[in-house]
């Protein structure tokens, strides 16, 4: 086809060349930059300065108001934040066991619920409906939604273990269990996402492998474990990038229903929750900027060891 | 060896007729497995959003009362409290301006950036936009504040809506920039040897092409503005206050009023769900974009 695009000069022969016309020669010779241009310098602008920004204050002791003098300290937030064993250590810890299982679990249940909703089926409409319900909910009033569900006096949850004879559990008031609380409701928002995910992946899938090896005898298990599972890793791993760099990121969940700090002991405070907290509950703008840059770097290192996993699997 | 052998002539010698797929498999026990895991699935899924529903039209005293979970006198006390007491309607009105706004804008700046991505392969470029995902948004607040508040402009809609923006731009971006892959070159190209310039083929060919990927791509983004807590936790005034701040607010008191905490939640999650109802189909695609590219 493009062989056969002759020059537009040709196309027009006999054109008059006033201002306009030259105006929209320059704009179809430049689009590319024309039409990119303005999106990517609003997020230009946006990111490199606050990034730039952040950077800087990581190497200060700025406090207190944002307009404060401050002072430049080099390296010294960095090591106060990486010799912190009280705070910032444990929130790595969580951060990372919030998303590692999480993740297990949405990835597990959610290639589960895609497998069942692959063949199509009567009422098929109303599951899908019920999966997309969660995902679109907003995340401050899931949060509270689950306060109500997991109060250990009128909460829904205890009631359920009281009829099949558990003890109450204290659920997000347990300093050891809350952190299991907001990872089941991250799981119970975001699995949908992944089934998605899958789910499209598995339509995208050509049935061939599958039936020859139906013919060759091979039983259900057999062909999802080596027939399915293998063609579909590629997706596995988009689902899990995707999912991941948003549940290391989690905050609102986690801040609507502990609150400042991740709760009186910190029990769910992840490092967005600390470097918030830092930032705007108590103004620790150095140290807050040292911590996320640290985060940053966390992120993009999870997020280039999957790519290189999913470059693998690709090939 | 004989089974390898038969295959293929098992295969070629009835070609699957494309109904076959769309066939259920398996036998009758795991129809069986199959209703009651979706049955579970969907129970999990839809229980605690009735709960909350239930809650919402409950008294207090109701609410403490656990013989009364399903069944009670219902009353609209907490939604009439909510909507007219707090304020609530000018906090639906903040939350769907902003979101409204941040996603026209977006559109009209990200839309052509994903044509230009898209067909001239900008890779690195969509990379830098696509970089505002990873992003912790905190280590963006923190200079926003301090410029906005030096400018005067902490709680104006305008900040309000650019942060939001940084947001919806990646994510409109990101879905265009796929839906244009999948968009055949040669309608353009033979726009072009009729005399139309190329933005003059962007403009009548490509973008009403596109009004589905825009659907997809606006629908996401007015959700994810709608959903935002955290830039407008920080940026948002007494005026601009949206709606996942508000319910925050509301626990900030001695004692949780159960009721109106429900009714709250249900009034922020009731409009999105109802709009997902009705564009299921553009929310799907535009969350799975890419996903299967590979």
């Amino acid at each position: 086809m493009s062989v056969m695009t002759p020059p537009r000069s040709a196309a027009r022969p006999g054109r008059a060349s006033g201002p306009r016309e030259k105006f929209s020669d320059w704009a179809n010779a430049h689009r590319k930059w024309l039409f990119a241009a303005p999106a990517m310098l609003f997020v230009g602008i946006l990111i490199v300065f606050p990034l730039a920004w952040t950077l800087y204050l990581s190497l200060t002791d700025s406090q207190g108001s944002v307009r404060a003098a401050t002072e430049f300290i080099g390296f010294q937030n960095y090591i106060d934040v990486l010799t912190d064993t009280e705070r910032f250590w444990p929130a790595v810890g969580r951060t990372l066991a919030f998303t590692g299982v999480a993740l297990a679990f949405e990835v597990v249940l959610g290639m589960g619920i895609a497998l069942l909703l692959w063949r199509p089926f009567r009422g098929e409409k109303w599951v899908r409906v019920a999966i997309l319900l969660p995902l679109v909910a907003t995340p401050v009033a899931v949060g509270m939604m689950w306060r109500l569900i997991f109060d250990p006096n009128i909460g829904f949850a205890n009631q359920l273990l009281g009829m099949v004879g558990i003890p109450a559990q204290p659920w997000l008031s347990g300093q050891d269990t809350a952190l299991g609380t907001t990872i089941f409701m991250d799981i119970w928002q975001w699995t949908p996402m992944v089934v998605l995910i899958l789910l499209a992946g598995l339509t995208s899938l050509s049935d061939e492998p599958d039936e020859a090896a139906r013919v060759d005898g091979a039983n259900a298990f057999q062909r999802f474990f080596y027939i399915t599972l293998p063609l579909m890793m590629p997706t596995v791993i988009v689902a899990i990038l995707l999912r991941g760099i948003d549940a290391l990121k989690t905050f609102d969940i986690l801040y609507a229903t502990k609150g400042k700090g991740g709760g009186s002991f910190h029990e769910v405070e992840t490092l967005n929750v600390y470097a918030y907290g830092l930032s705007f509950d108590y103004n620790q703008y150095g140290v807050s900027s040292a911590v996320l840059i640290l985060f940053f770097m966390i992120i993009i290192g999870t997020m280039w060891l999957l790519t290189m996993r999913k470059k693998a699997v690709t090939k | 060896m004989t089974v390898l052998d038969e295959t293929p002539g098992a295969a070629t010698s009835t070609p699957v007729p494309a109904h076959r797929r769309r066939k259920p498999l398996g036998t009758r026990a795991y129809k069986v497995f199959r209703v009651a895991a979706l049955v579970l699935v969907v129970l999990f899924l839809l229980a605690p959003l009735a709960w909350m529903l239930l809650a919402s039209l409950k008294t207090n005293v109701d609410i403490y009362d656990t013989g009364k979970a399903l069944l009670f006198s219902p009353t609209m006390e907490n939604y009439a409290n909510v909507l007219q007491r707090n304020n609530y309607f000018v906090f639906i009105f903040n939350s769907f301006w902003v979101a409204f706004v941040s996603t026209a804008l977006s559109i009209v700046l990200g839309v052509p950036a994903a044509y230009a991505m898209s067909r001239f392969t900008m890779h690195r470029s969509a990379l830098v936009v696509l970089m505002a995902r990873v992003i912790p948004g905190v280590s963006l607040l923190v200079p926003w504040y301090y410029v906005f508040s030096n400018l005067r402009m902490v709680g104006k809609f305008e900040v309000l809506i650019l942060s939001h923006m940084f947001v919806a731009l990646p994510l409109i971006v990101y879905i265009m920039m796929s839906y244009f892959d999948s968009l055949p070159l040669e309608l353009e190209e033979s726009a072009q040897v009729d005399g139309l310039t190329p933005i003059g083929a962007f403009r009548r060919i490509t973008l009403p092409l596109s009004v589905a990927g825009m659907a997809t791509a606006g629908i996401l983004s007015f959700i994810f503005s709608w959903n935002n807590f955290m830039f407008a936790l920080v940026l948002s005034g007494a005026k601009t206050k949206t709606l996942p701040v508000a319910i925050f607010d509301f626990v900030s008191y001695a004692s949780i009023d159960w009721g109106g905490l429900m009714a709250a939640a249900t009034v922020v999650t009731i409009p999105i769900m109802i709009i997902a109802l009705f564009t299921q189909k553009y929310i799907v695609s535009g969350l799975t974009a890419g996903a299967t590219k590979g």
